[in-house]
């Protein structure tokens, strides 16, 4: 596994490697450290970076700072669908375990950070425009994002042969990755027509550089988050999946004995 | 069912489309569900909000929109439920035909039992309602599109959960989400009438995504029933 010509890819092989379960569990309990600490780093920075050294805000003064958790959370909710959608194609087209094995790590994920997304989106509403909720484009497409990642959860869940489960929630997930511009556009267009007078978002692009840059630190932050909660979710999901042959039990036994 | 010709193959679409409706026909009552249920909770309408007909003209559309979602989501469930439980969808998957077109027949056969007369009934519905009269004509228009979608895109919900015990209430956990832009669509063709602005545009939106369900889910239906009816 050392020789650099084993990681040139002039041939197919690496990605069938990919493909093995066992292979992916032990390659990324070498890349977990780096990942988690890059993570940790990122986060540090932008979070400290955003909540105390950013300017304050003309119109919102320091209510405006939950931008840093709120934007990167949303942007990672609607990224994440799109990964457990791939996922799940390539578990469909090329029939590898592990790919459906990352689909089902990546549903809770995705529907946390849009909980996360909703819930920082709420508290911030309350202080700038007076309401915890309001039917909102973006607000009202999540809240759809949301249901569709239940759906996926559910559908996992409800089947008990593993391959069906997976196989039915990749199409599922492929069925909704079609309708997610359909349903953005529809509730953008339906907020248009209804849109109440009296509420004004501040628009985010607008923003200036020294509150733009720590969004931006902010974003590839969660996106090393998200990569180490789907590889633990994975592993974790490996283990599971793959409890009765001998390498697992192999790993069991040894752990037990410390 | 079909009987094959070595020279030319029948595609399905309307032997099964036959078959539904004799089906239906003989189950008469069960059919007439949905239809029963849309009639009866659009009358807890005015009694939970108000009898008022001027406010009730206001919610009219929407309300009528969303019950006829209601009763399509109610009935979609047994779309495949009963071949599932007497063996004939199995057989459905082991014929040569192309498996969507047989789908695409049993779907229409469920739109002209349930959309149809869903629409059909909606004006008295309005008449109600106190629907205003520019209201009824892009009434009808948005439902009969508008419940085609539902069946459509309620199928391919119906096709992944249709090996499960409790699937019903999970089949519309899923196929809530996709049925969102129908409905914007559909109330938008009926609102844009009552305030006299040209309705015929978002009536084409909903034409054009009865297209797209009508080329697409099918293809995802049959999918989903290879994976989930033959475990």
């Amino acid at each position: 596994m050392s020789r650099l010509s084993n990681w040139l890819p002039t041939n197919w092989q690496w990605f069938n490697r990919l493909g093995s379960p066992r292979w992916f569990y032990h390659r990324s309990e070498r890349w977990l450290p780096w990942l988690s600490l890059a993570a940790l780093l990122v986060l540090a920075t932008g979070l400290v970076w955003g909540l105390a050294f950013a300017p304050e805000d003309a119109k919102q003064g320091n209510s405006f700072r939950i931008i840093y958790i709120h934007v990167p959370a949303a942007f990672l909710a609607q990224s994440g669908y799109f990964i457990m959608a791939i996922a799940g194609a390539i578990g469909l087209i090329w029939k590898m375990k592990i790919s459906y094995m990352v689909m089902k790590a990546a549903a809770p994920i995705g529907a946390a950070l849009t909980f996360i997304a909703l819930f920082t989106g709420a508290v911030w509403g309350k202080p700038t425009w007076g309401a915890y909720w309001v039917w909102d484009a973006r607000i009202t497409s999540m809240l759809i994002l949301l249901f569709l990642y239940a759906g996926v959860m559910a559908l996992q869940y409800a089947y008990h042969s593993v391959d069906a489960a997976s196989k039915a929630s990749a199409i599922l997930a492929l069925v909704g990755t079609v309708n997610i511009p359909i349903i953005n556009k529809s509730v953008d267009w339906w907020y248009t027509l209804h849109q109440p007078a009296t509420i004004k978002l501040t628009s985010a692009p607008s923003m200036h550089m020294d509150m733009f840059m720590p969004l931006l630190v902010m974003i590839v932050g969660f996106y090393l988050f998200y990569a180490v909660a789907l590889i633990l979710h994975t592993r974790n999901e490996i283990l599971r999946r793959e409890r009765k042959t001998s390498w697992v039990r192999e790993l069991a036994t040894a752990k037990a004995r410390g | 069912m079909v009987t094959q010709d070595a020279r030319k193959m029948d595609s399905g679409f309307a032997a099964w489309l036959r078959r539904d409706l004799l089906l239906a026909y003989r189950r008469r009552g069960e059919v007439a569900s949905p239809i029963v249920f849309f009639i009866m909770v659009s009358t807890l309408i005015p009694l939970g909000l108000t009898p008022e007909a001027a406010q009730l003209a206001k919610v009219a559309a929407g309300m009528i929109w969303i019950m006829a979602l209601l009763a399509t989501l109610l009935s979609v469930d047994g779309l495949f439920a009963s071949d599932y439980q007497d063996g004939s969808l199995e057989q459905m998957l082991i014929t040569p035909q192309l498996l969507p077109l047989p789908i695409l027949g049993k779907v229409t056969a469920h739109w002209l039992t349930t959309g149809l007369p869903l629409t059909l009934v909606s004006p008295l519905l309005g008449l109600m309602m106190s629907l205003p009269n520019a209201g009824y004509l892009p009434l009808l228009c948005s439902l009969a599109l508008g419940t085609a979608c539902l069946s459509l895109v309620g199928a391919v919900g119906a096709a992944l959960t249709v090996s499960l015990r409790k699937g019903g209430l999970l089949l519309s956990l899923l196929v809530m989400p996709l049925y969102m832009p129908v409905i914007i669509f559909g109330t938008a063709t009926v609102s844009y009438a009552v305030d006299g602005v040209n309705w015929l545009p978002p009536l084409a939106i909903l034409g054009a995504m009865f297209a797209a369900s009508v080329a697409l889910c099918p293809m995802a239906a049959a999918g989903a029933l290879r994976v989930t009816a033959s475990n």
